[in-house]
This record gives structure tokens, sequence and C-alpha cells, in this order.
């Protein structure tokens, strides 16, 4: 059986939900938009659905706005407040390490469109620095959009702050939730959000399906056209199975967060203190604190990550890394070379994500194992860097 | 064992032989004191540690017959790094060991076939098992007297402004550039010296071609 520690990539469906979403397929299998009684059935789950969701967010269910995943739901979120203000101004400002999701977006949306980015820097710690913020928005600026937590090394973001600053400036504030609604608040009036993106598949929910929380009168255009569904904001027929199921998983998420959060606090903290402590020349990424309960992103020196992830495989555990092996333009991690790490460091950063399934004997299994990986790696490296040479 | 994916999605498919030579990588000096005590004939050192892949070969020589006696390595990298090394230095050493010339004759893709295959974006890889072997027999030729024997790997200036080399451009032809546009982005050629552009992109073909297929 293997450790699975790869949650902010995705987690498995519960069986609850599953089964919510059973009949959905095959028994009321209705189009909602349909004027007959099976369409009207669906119509119906699709609305209480969009009202239980509704009702976690502290919105209205005219304010959700269902989509094919959290990147549709930041696309939509970008490309359509940028589109809809354009006559306003051309300015947005995000930050060096958001998901890419959003900064493809923004760099599609500089190239393509017109439209300028400003890209915030982060401390040691992926904390954006508010000042910088204050002093990036210019009259031309429309909107800011800053994610609430990093799926690479989990810090979080004072969310309710950065709205305020946006909204002391009248400019519009979108936040990308995936990695945040499994564990923190994710109302959107104390979030002080107009926009916030969520998916399902980090919650223990279906792939394929997520929302862009949009508050009523914010300015926005559709980026997919066609037969008018989602309040005219995305066409296509509504996913009905697959929108009962982020539902059930939601409310599962958010009644269980407290309690769920801090059980993984304590063997997150455990699985980065036995590392540490266990492990020379190695560190964590991420902020000790402000960061997501699930989430531990260590630094090896003198390893590289990909080589790590094949022997922790080998021995059936499963995480992710920032290595430049594992991504598609064979670069390091943005995230972690925004908060400041030289590329001689940046290679050997990985990321374990905890979760339901997770328990103490997993942590203790990997904090166990580890110590022989790292050291047979680093027998075998012709690399040498201290921990001193890297201002950590 | 289960097969690792990509961040993207792509089964990587690492062969059996790779999976060997990774998780028992042969002709390893392990420690700093194994190194110490070692007496080479010729060192070479490729990569660097912000680039993500680094090695260092040492070759002891059979000075009579001309042929490589033994081959040790080390790698900071991934898991088909590690193997091209380790595989590389069975490679140079077996049969009574590879002569010196047939050595240098060594291209990337004989790594390749031998590890049965890499993913294509690896490829970068086993380019550098082949340049550190290089170095490390030209380190030979210098501390032998040898220096007529010297094969330097020759760059020629394509962009004019940037100095950008035929090197830079295969380089970025293995970290995945494949259009003309990807390589500007990873090397900014062209761009200031756009009297370059045909030339650019002819190379670029040809490590396409020489790379894969």
């Amino acid at each position: 059986m293997e450790i699975y520690l790869d949650h902010a990539a995705t987690t498995y469906v519960l069986p609850e939900v599953k089964r919510e979403m059973d009949r959905y397929f095959s028994e009321e299998y209705g189009n909602p938009g349909s004027f007959n009684s099976i369409g009207l059935r669906a119509k119906e789950a699709l609305d209480d659905a969009r009202k239980r969701i509704a009702d976690l967010l502290e919105a209205e269910p005219r304010e959700i706005i269902f989509t094919g995943s959290g990147t549709e739901s930041i696309n939509l979120a970008i490309k359509g407040v940028a589109r809809a203000l354009k006559k306003k101004g051309n300015h947005i400002i995000t930050t060096k390490i958001e998901h890419h999701a959003v900064l493809d977006t923004c760099e599609y949306l500089e190239t393509e469109e017109g439209f300028k980015v400003t890209y915030l820097d982060v401390d040691k710690y992926g904390l954006i620095n508010l000042n910088q913020l204050k002093k990036s928005i210019t009259p031309k600026t429309i909107l800011i959009t800053v994610m609430y937590a990093n799926n690479e090394i989990g810090t979080v973001q004072p969310v309710h702050e950065i709205g305020r600053i946006a909204h002391e400036n009248g400019v519009l504030f979108h936040t990308d939730a995936c990695q945040a609604a499994g564990f923190m608040d994710v109302n959107a009036k104390n979030l002080n959000v107009d926009l916030m993106s969520l998916n399902s598949s980090k919650l223990y929910g279906p792939k394929g399906i997520g929302l862009l929380y949009l508050k009523n009168g914010t300015p926005i255009k559709p980026i997919i056209h066609g037969g008018g569904q989602e309040f005219g904001l995305r066409s296509g027929t509504e996913n009905v199975p697959l929108i009962v199921g982020f539902a059930k998983a939601l409310e599962l998420a958010q009644h269980t967060r407290e309690r769920e959060s801090a059980r993984l606090t304590k063997l997150r903290d455990r699985l980065i203190k036995g590392i540490i402590d266990e492990i020379p020349k190695t560190f964590l990424n991420g902020h000790p604190t402000k960061r997501l309960p699930n989430n531990a992103n260590i630094t090896f020196l003198d390893v590289e990550g990909e080589a790590v992830l094949l022997h922790l495989n080998q021995h059936g555990m499963c995480a992710s890394s920032g290595s430049a092996c594992t991504s598609k333009t064979l670069d390091p991690s943005h995230v972690i070379l925004a908060t400041g790490l030289p590329y001689e460091a940046a290679h050997g950063s990985i990321r374990f994500s905890l979760g339901k399934s997770t328990t103490e004997e997993d942590v203790d299994k990997v904090i166990k194992v580890l110590p022989g990986i790292i050291r047979n790696l680093r027998s075998i490296s012709p690399v040498k860097v201290e921990l001193s040479e890297v201002n950590r | 064992m289960n097969d690792v994916k990509g961040k993207q999605g792509q089964k990587w498919f690492y062969t059996d032989t790779v999976k060997d030579h990774f998780f028992n990588p042969r002709n390893i000096l392990k420690t700093q004191e194994e190194v110490d005590k070692y007496k080479a004939d010729g060192v070479g050192i490729v990569g660097s540690p912000a680039c993500g892949d680094m090695m260092r070969i040492w070759i002891k020589m059979d000075k009579k017959h001309d042929r490589i006696k033994e081959c040790k390595f080390q790698t900071f990298g991934c898991a088909s790094a590690i193997a091209s090394t380790s595989v590389l230095t069975v490679m140079v050493t077996e049969n009574g060991g590879m002569k010196l010339d047939d050595a240098l004759k060594l291209k990337p893709h004989d790594i390749t076939n031998r590890l049965e295959g890499l993913p294509a974006r690896k490829i970068h890889c086993s380019v550098l098992g082949d340049k550190a072997l290089r170095a490390a027999i030209n380190d030979y030729f210098r501390k032998s007297g040898q220096i007529d024997r010297i094969v330097e790997d020759g760059a020629k200036v394509i962009d004019k402004i940037l100095k950008i080399t035929d090197r830079d451009i295969e380089e970025a032809v293995l970290e995945g550039a494949h259009t003309f546009e990807q390589l500007q982005k990873k090397t900014k050629i062209g761009i200031q010296d756009k009297s370059c552009i045909p030339e650019a992109k002819e190379l670029l073909e040809t490590f396409k071609k020489k790379y894969f297929g």
C-alpha cells in the first residue's frame, strides 16, 4: 500500500461524495435547461448545489459560477475582468509565486491584449509586502490577483488586508483559493474578495469542476460563448453530477476543516521537525506558521529533487518536487526562486502534502526512510553547498 | 515498481536499465576520502549545480594500449543523469577497456541506446556524460604531454551581437526548444542580430534531427 503525500496535487473522492453524485449519471441525467420534468429535476439538483455552496461562502446563489476547473475559473476571473474594464485601465497586479493558471493568463494578456502586469516580490517566507502592493497601484490598475495559499510552499497570504487595500483604491480583488479551501475560511465577506476561484479536486471531490465566486455587480465578460448557461458567463450544459459532488465535498471540507487542520498541523510539524533534525543541510521552504496545515516543503542541499522522488517512490511513498526535471520547462520552481534561493539550491526541494488518509505512522515511515536516501544521493554527488551560502 | 509520472501527466517510462543504473550506480567514488586517494590520470567536470546537473568523471589509463582501465564518477542530477554517467563508465571499461580514439567518438545516442532509451526531454542528461568523459580524456592528454591529441569542443558564434554559439543552440534544443520561437525565448537569439536567423533556424532543425530523429 502506497503512502500518498501528494494531496496538493489531487485528492481521492470521498465515498459519501461519490454516492451523492451517482444518481445524476444515468438516473437523473437531465439537462437543467430542458423544459420537461427530467430537466426540471436536474435543474433542482443544480440549484440546490449552488445554494449549498453559496451558504458556505456567505454569498448569494447568483454569485456562484460553475466552471470546468480551478484553472478555468482563474482564466474567467482575470480575462473576464480585464476585458470588461479595459476602457477604465490596463494594469493588473499579481505576484511572482502564483500558479501558472494566473501567471500564464497574465502573460497572455500582456503579449496579446496590451495589458501591463506588475509581479509583486515575496520575502524568503513567500509573503508579499503590503507596502509594495500599495505603491504598485496606479490610476490604471483594474485588478489585483493574489493567491490565498501557495500550492508549492503553502504560504498563506493576508487576503483580508489585500482586499482592504484593493477596495480603498477602487480596485477589484481576485484570489485563487484552490489550495486553501480545504483548510481555511472561504467566507467571501470575511475575505474581502470580489472574485474567488475554487476547485473540487483538492477537496476530496471530483475532478473537472471548479467555481468562480463573483460578487454581484462585478464587471466581467465571458470567455466561453454559447447557450448562455451560468448567468451567461459559462456556456455549456451544466455538469450536474460533478456540481452535486463539488457541493457535497465543499460542505464536508468546511465542516471538518478546523478539526482536520489541527490534526494535520501536528503531523506536518512532526514531519518537518523529524526531517530537519535527522538530516543535515536541510531546511523548510515557506513560512513556519503562516502555512497550509498539510504542506511541508523541504530543500535538501546537494541532491536533485527527481532523484529523491524516485527513491521515495521505490519505498512506496508518493511526494512531489519543484525540481527542474519534473517540470516541462526544465527550469526549477519559480516559487522557490522567488523566495530568494539561488539556483544551486533550488533543484532539491520536495513537497509533502498531507491529507485525510495520512497517519502518524506514515509520517514516521518517511522520517525513517529519508535520511538513507539523502545520504546515498549525497555520497554520489560532486556538489557541496553549505547552508550559509544560501542564506537559510 | 511504479512508474513515476511528470507534473504534466506524461509517463516517463524509465527503462529497467535506467532504473538499474540509478538505484545501483556503478563505479562511484563515494567519499571525499576516496576522491582524495584516487590517483586519476584525467578528471573532467561538466555542468553546474545551478543548472541542475553536474558530473565529474575520473579515468585511469592503460597507457601502453591507450585504453581506459578504470572510470569513476560522481553525479548531481536526476535519475537519467545518474544512470547516463553510470552506464558510460561501464561502456568505456568493459572488454579490457575502450580505446581512447573510440571513447572520443562516443555520442549521446550511444549512451541512450545502451540505456534502452531516455524520455525525449531527458536526452540532455546523456549529453553531459560524454562531454565529461571528453573533458577527462583531454585532461589526461594535457597531463601526459599529448597536447596534439586534445580535442576541444569548438563553438561557432552565430548571433554576433549576443555572442550566442551553435553550442548554445544545441543546448536549448536539448532543453526542449523545438520551434524558433521557443529557441528565441530561451536564448534571445536573433532579437538584435536579425541576420543570423536563417542560420539559427537551420541549426535548430539539424540538432532536432540529431537528437530526436
